[in-house]
């Protein structure tokens, strides 16, 4: 494998495993705070899902740098600027609604990008998103259910997911966009091209709003720059406390 | 017509696999390795083992995970070098393979019985057998056999499996999803 070529499946890598441990961690944050008993149950598995994805990508990246490297220095030992995650992961975990109205955007959008990661010629990558891809049905399943059950639900549950969907609809766009290193590793048949399946990603959302009697925000706003490093001020709180003890307690383990 | 119950195919080509591997003493070693959520089903029977190989002699042991978070992955990575270390094995190595994804299609016969005996119904205990993981009713009961139970969530105590209720014995119980 050229070096370059492998610098950025590398750096592809630990992007793909900073969106999933941050969204994970920002799902682990409902443990013990879910409105019900086997609800909260579903947060710690789902959550455990992205956590688990996370480590498979960011083994990947440290097999492919060598010298050591470990999942562990990826996860623990970077500082904000050095994440890459898209920043609609990153949003506090916010109220239930807050969080529903998110990972249905986010479920939506995993079961193209996965399917379509299946067939990258990376063949870890592809390993990785079809054991994802199977994850994903039911997680899109759940959140769809709760999308339906609290938009359709009573007047506060309404204008609650409504105003969540508001909030976060300007930071789905920055997940169909690619930069350089990425349309490089797309020509090359290793990244998935998101802008593909936008229309998709749309219809399919606006469809369950829909029917959760909820309206699909205009697109009239956009933020963006996680790929690049420039985050929202959550992330620094998030890291502060996933990192606390692997950086108090350097080389631990149990 | 009458019909004949028979091996699944998943099922009879690991049998054959394992049969024809040249190291059925470290097969069998392996047997004693449980998986620690579910101890009454060995990692073998669970579809978790995949591949033994002595070169030389060094051994490698491939097993494949079950969920991408399931945290006992790392407990059975530590139980087989426990076995092999018990064993007098001191060259090894366990790799992780992801593909092909790990399916209950792989769980055998022996292990879906266990499973039922300790109180857990098995993948392919639903009445209706559709490409869902998980049905809303119709997982047969693994305490008194009745299919009248509705599902309670499909979260359970692990992210294998979903919370049902029976309608008969009122008993809850697990029910394996279909992966």
């Amino acid at each position: 494998m050229h070096d370059e070529l492998k610098q950025a499946i590398i750096t592809y890598a630990v992007r793909l495993g900073d969106d999933a441990l941050i969204l994970g961690h920002r799902i682990s944050e409902w443990v013990s705070h879910g409105p019900f008993l086997e609800e909260d149950i579903a947060q710690g598995n789902v959550a455990l899902d992205f956590i688990g994805r996370s480590r498979m990508y960011y083994t990947y990246a440290a097999d492919l740098t060598g010298n050591d490297k470990t999942e562990d220095d990826f996860a623990f030992l970077r500082s904000e600027r050095e994440f890459q995650n898209h920043l609609i992961n990153e949003l506090p975990r916010g109220d239930f609604a807050y969080s529903t109205a998110r990972q249905l955007m986010l479920d939506v959008y995993h079961s193209h990008y996965l399917s379509a990661l299946m067939n990258s010629k990376d063949k870890t990558l592809a390993a990785i998103a079809a054991k994802g891809v199977k994850e994903t049905r039911y997680h899109l399943r759940r959140s769809t259910d709760w999308v339906l059950r609290l938009g359709d639900g009573t007047e506060e549950s309404h204008q609650r997911l409504q105003s969540a969907v508001d909030d976060i609809w300007g930071y789905t766009n920055e997940l169909f966009e690619h930069d350089l290193l990425e349309q490089n590793l797309i020509k090359a048949e290793i990244a998935v091209d998101a802008s593909l399946f936008k229309d998709q990603w749309l219809a399919e959302v606006s469809e369950i709003l829909t029917a959760a009697t909820l309206k699909v925000p205009a697109t009239e706003w956009a933020v963006r720059g996680g790929r690049e490093g420039y985050h929202t001020e959550n992330l620094g709180h998030l890291l502060t406390e996933l990192q606390h003890v692997h950086r108090c307690y350097p080389n631990s383990q149990w | 017509m009458q019909r004949i119950p028979a091996m699944r195919q998943e099922q009879y080509e690991r049998e054959l696999f394992r049969r024809n591997s040249q190291c059925l003493d470290l097969w069998n070693i392996l047997d004693e390795v449980k998986d620690p959520e579910i101890p009454v089903l060995s990692l073998w029977d669970m579809g978790v083992l995949r591949d033994v190989q002595r070169e030389d002699d060094r051994i490698t042991v491939t097993i494949t995970p079950t969920y991408s978070g399931c945290p006992a992955m790392d407990v059975m990575r530590e139980d087989i070098e426990i076995a092999l270390r018990e064993n007098g094995i001191v060259n090894y190595s366990v790799e992780t393979q992801l593909s092909p994804a790990w399916t209950t299609d792989w769980m055998t016969d022996k292990g879906r019985e266990q499973l039922r005996d300790y109180g857990i119904a098995a993948p392919n205990d639903a009445l209706e057998q559709s490409g869902r993981e998980t049905p809303e009713n119709g997982v047969r009961c693994p305490r008194c056999g009745s299919v009248d139970t509705h599902r309670v969530s499909e979260f359970a105590s692990t992210a294998c499996k979903a919370l049902f209720q029976c309608d008969d014995c009122f008993e809850p119980f697990d029910y394996f999803k279909k992966l």
